[in-house]
């Protein structure tokens, strides 16, 4: 179990290709030995989180790289940074953070990395192929690529993300082997009415109260219907990546490697076997709330980035709908949809609705939100669980209609009826 | 106790804290003041400034490492981590905070039992071979 190290990775190691390129290997020589891998694989596509400020270390890094002398090698995205760039007069944080946040941008761009500013690297026109090796941060992002598209890459961090770029090599453990790849602990849906199967917010919580129960293991879900739609997948595992360590997970019969239960647990039988019934998923779902108030401040979407179906569902929502004077709505979004809304001529409507849209960045951890002394809806499993601890806001978990609605009035109005009751 | 496995190499004297559940650095901890801040977390509130930080693992965010090394930049840090499983997050931090300041932690993995009989206040060592003594 000693790891084989090639000559180009020596050749990094020996400094030849600049000192940033030489600490760049070395931690993942480092990673890989903890992780006892046997050799480095090549990765076709880096996305990297080191792009977000968050603190001086974030900064101090980059900038030793970019004096260092760093390049990436591979195709590299940035995610999600702390302000929007593309509309700099939403920024209400401290002059200091955001000339920071910029700064960190521009050594980015200085090194190669292509100024994407998306947690949803997958929106921007071209993905990554089943079986391709990527070295992906944001666990949202990660979970979709593993999941949804087959492609392989580990949950990988900040700094540790920018290094693969800089070296185009990563340790060949976890994901990026087939066998762990292997689903281990089996969720059975049961008595879920047919209806709810095709709710966005069932996908949600579902994600969350798998995200909570399957720890480290790869997680199988039996009984999604066909039908169901990339939105919801991808909430899915926005919500269990956010609750859990999960980086993927199996839908039978609906995720490339599951088309069956046996293929997806590589013919072994899961470890453990999980019955989610309707009551599961309703505590599942009030865990997702903490409504001490039913005054709204703010509804905010998009977590992850909202796509451009999800804009089709909210665009005709908001016809003859003007958000409250008391109300900020916000949807966080990339550039690459926000072309898109523009090309189609959207961007009006959402202006006299009164909705905000957000670049680049996202509500619950830019400072771009005005207030939120009263509760803030939202659709997302994944926002309503990181808000409270980030924002310290008041969340409830709703549905989209349910947004658009109390949006509108001023006040939260979510059916009397809860969905998982009737 | 003999590490499985030592992540960080270095020595520290220390109070032991032990998390109950893995814990997510970024939105997690205040690296300002060394205090856990994640409503979802049962030990919110608790500070892990000076502390030798035991903990099964990390969990959640890919921003996680910039905030253990901004606490070690600003000594509200541990002085110590114990961790159950290999981690990524911490290797990744104190690396950085080692390159960027000199400010470097212990940080070792106990794979076996030994882990479940370290107890919240004993007063703990890690010598420079990985060892964890009482």
């Amino acid at each position: 179990m000693i790891l084989q190290l090639k000559p180009f990775d020596e050749n990094l190691l020996s400094g030849n290709a600049g000192p940033a390129a030489r600490f760049a290997m070395e931690l993942i020589v480092k990673i890989a030995r903890i992780f006892q891998a046997q050799r480095l694989i090549d990765i076709s596509w880096a996305h990297v989180a080191s792009c977000y400020y968050n603190a001086r270390p974030s900064l101090d890094f980059a900038e030793l790289l970019a004096r260092g002398g760093a390049k990436v090698r591979v195709p590299t995205t940035l995610t999600a940074g702390s302000i929007d760039l593309v509309h700099p007069e939403f920024q209400r944080g401290d002059a200091d953070s955001a000339a920071a946040a910029r700064r960190l941008v521009a050594l980015h761009r200085s090194m190669g990395c292509e100024v994407t500013m998306t947690c949803a690297p997958y929106q921007i026109g071209r993905r990554p192929k089943q079986g391709e090796h990527i070295a992906w941060c944001e666990s949202s992002a990660v979970v979709f690529a593993n999941s949804v598209l087959g492609a392989c890459t580990n949950r990988y961090v900040e700094f540790f993300d920018i290094c693969a770029a800089i070296t185009g090599r990563v340790p060949d453990v976890g994901l990026h082997n087939r066998e762990n790849r292997r689903g281990q602990v089996l969720f059975r849906l049961k008595d879920m009415p047919q209806w709810l199967l095709g709710e966005d917010a069932f996908y949600h919580v579902l994600g969350y109260l798998i995200g909570r129960e399957a720890d480290m293991r790869v997680p199988v879900i039996e009984g999604i219907p066909r039908t169901v739609s990339e939105d919801q997948l991808r909430a899915l595992g926005a919500a269990a990546a956010a609750a859990g360590p999960v980086s993927m997970f199996h839908a039978i019969g609906v995720t490339p490697e599951a088309a069956t239960l046996e293929a997806a647990c590589h013919g072994l039988s899961p470890e453990q076997t999980i019955d989610v019934k309707p009551a599961k998923l309703a505590t599942a779902r009030a865990a997702l709330s903490t409504p001490l108030t039913r005054e709204l401040s703010a509804v905010c979407l998009g977590s992850p980035h909202f796509s451009i179906t999800e804009f089709e569902k909210l665009t005709p929502l908001l016809e003859n709908v003007r958000v409250h004077p008391s109300v900020k709505f916000y949807v966080s979004t990339n550039r690459q949809v926000l072309a898109e809304l523009k090309e189609r001529g959207w961007l009006p409507s959402y202006q006299r609705a009164g909705v905000t849209l957000v670049a680049d960045t996202c509500t619950y951890f830019a400072p771009v939100m005005e207030g939120c002394a009263g509760a803030v809806m939202t659709n997302s499993a994944k926002w309503a669980y990181y808000a409270p601890g980030g924002l310290g806001a008041q969340v409830v978990f709703a549905s989209l209609e349910e947004c658009v609605r109390s949006a509108a009035a001023g006040k939260v109005r979510c059916d009397e009826k809860n969905w998982l009751t009737q | 106790m003999q590490a499985s496995c030592v992540l960080i190499e270095g020595t520290c004297s220390a109070e032991a804290l032990v998390l109950v559940e893995r814990l997510s650095f970024w939105g997690g901890l205040d690296p300002t003041t060394g205090r856990i801040i994640d409503p979802h977390h049962p030990q919110n509130g608790l500070s892990i400034t000076g502390r030798l930080l035991v903990l099964p693992g990390t969990r959640g965010s890919t921003s996680a490492p910039s905030t253990l090394a901004e606490s070690i930049r600003c000594n509200t840090g541990p002085k110590g981590i114990i961790l159950a499983e290999r981690d990524v997050t911490i290797v990744v931090a104190v690396s950085l905070t080692a390159k960027l300041y000199d400010k470097s932690i212990p940080v070792v993995v106990i794979e076996t039992d030994d882990y479940y009989q370290i107890r919240t206040g004993q007063k703990l060592q890690i010598d420079p071979n990985g060892r964890v003594w009482l």
